[in-house]
């Protein structure tokens, strides 16, 4: 187990634990997400990145920040699981990219980057992964309209006479 | 009236005797591009027996095709692609939409679903259904072959009428007042100048 005052006084105090029916969540502030996570994996072996994720706050009622972005790690030796949390805001989001820690970040910073426009800097190849180059929105913010802003829409019209 | 026939000589019209070549060899192209694509499989498959009907080869080229099923939502990445499919299939042509996503975006009504193929490529028979049973799409393909039978003609005439879209306007009211009220129309958000932005942010 990866004890909160290991990684204070490794990183820093701000440094914050929440625990919710056993999972264990480490707030960290986006100045040390490289060094926390890098730490982790070298010195606490959470070998494997299961997923990067990211929630809108928006109108959230509490919120202080627009966006959290979630990384949830496994040590695959001991079967420890942990979640580490770290806040962005607009206009300008952006956060280090851990490709170089965990392969396995690459696509998922790619969706980050899709749905919430998150950027990642460093990343090795930061484009859209599930929408069409040409989108210009990013779908999972919470201001943006569900149905879309007619994107679904903006195609021409095959006649059967013309083909 | 003595009209001297050799046995096994029988007359007919071009157009018919076309139509009922084409009716009994109709040629689908699979779009199956979700559940509704597996009941298509089934449809095919030896219980229901597409094949009794004369429309068992299956090609997975459009360019060997002359029957479009569409089984499944289509999102507006996959859009163009079933357009360029539809336009590469030789003439004449069909298409079936099949399922209430093909027909409509079924309970799909989000930014990236398309709501309804036929606002963007025509369409000849539309199967209800979620998904529809193998029966339904057997009924959809004898109707489709009743009215290759009916309205066949040999050059394709039928088809130069069908001048205008089969379905809603890819724009109807209900979609345009949709975005008016959330002043929303951003379509010039489809423009390289905006990609580039968002990338460099
Ligand atoms: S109509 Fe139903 S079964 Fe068919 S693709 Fe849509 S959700 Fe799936």
């Amino acid at each position: 187990m990866v004890s909160l005052e290991e990684l204070q006084s490794r990183f820093g105090e701000e440094i914050r634990e929440k625990t919710f029916r056993d999972n264990r969540f480490i707030d960290v502030s986006s100045g040390v997400l490289l060094d926390v996570l890098s730490g982790l994996k070298a010195d606490f072996g959470f070998s494997m990145l299961i997923d990067i994720t990211a929630i809108d706050w928006l109108d959230y009622e509490g919120a202080t920040d627009r966006f959290s972005v979630v990384y949830l790690l496994l040590n695959v030796e001991t079967g420890e699981r942990l979640t580490i949390r770290t806040a962005v805001n607009l206009p300008d989001p952006q956060l280090p990219s851990v490709c170089a820690l965990w392969m396995s970040a690459d696509w998922l910073e790619r969706e980050v980057y899709d749905m919430f426009g998150i950027s990642f800097s460093d990343h090795p190849d930061l484009r859209r992964i599930l929408m069409p180059e040409e989108f210009a929105a990013f779908p999972l913010r919470k201001d943006y309209p569900l149905k879309g802003r007619g994107e679904r829409h903006n195609f021409p019209v095959i006649t059967r006479s013309e083909g | 009236m003595a009209v001297g026939l050799p046995e096994n000589i029988f007359i007919t019209r071009l157009d018919a005797a076309a139509n009922w070549a084409r009716s009994n060899s109709l040629w689908p192209m699979p779009f199956a591009t979700a559940c509704c694509g597996i009941e298509l499989m089934a449809t095919a498959a030896s219980r229901h027996d597409l094949a009794r009907f004369g429309a068992e080869v299956m090609r997975f080229s459009p360019r060997q095709c002359d029957l479009l099923i569409v089984a499944g939502r289509v999102v507006m990445k996959m859009l163009p692609v079933l357009q360029r499919i539809w336009l590469q299939m030789p003439e004449p042509k069909w298409c079936i939409s099949m399922g209430a996503c093909a027909c409509s975006g079924g309970v799909f009504d989000t930014y990236a679903v398309v709501q309804g193929v036929d606002r963007f490529i025509p369409v000849d028979m539309y199967v209800p259904g979620c998904p529809p049973r193998p029966e339904q799409l057997l009924a959809a393909v004898i109707d489709m072959q009743e009215k290759v039978r009916r309205t066949g003609t040999v050059m394709g005439r039928e088809f130069a009428a069908r001048d205008t879209s089969s379905g809603p306007t890819p724009f109807d009211l209900q979609e345009e007042h949709r975005i008016e009220d959330a002043s929303l129309i951003q379509l010039g958000g489809f423009s390289a100048a905006a990609t580039t932005m968002k990338r460099d942010a």
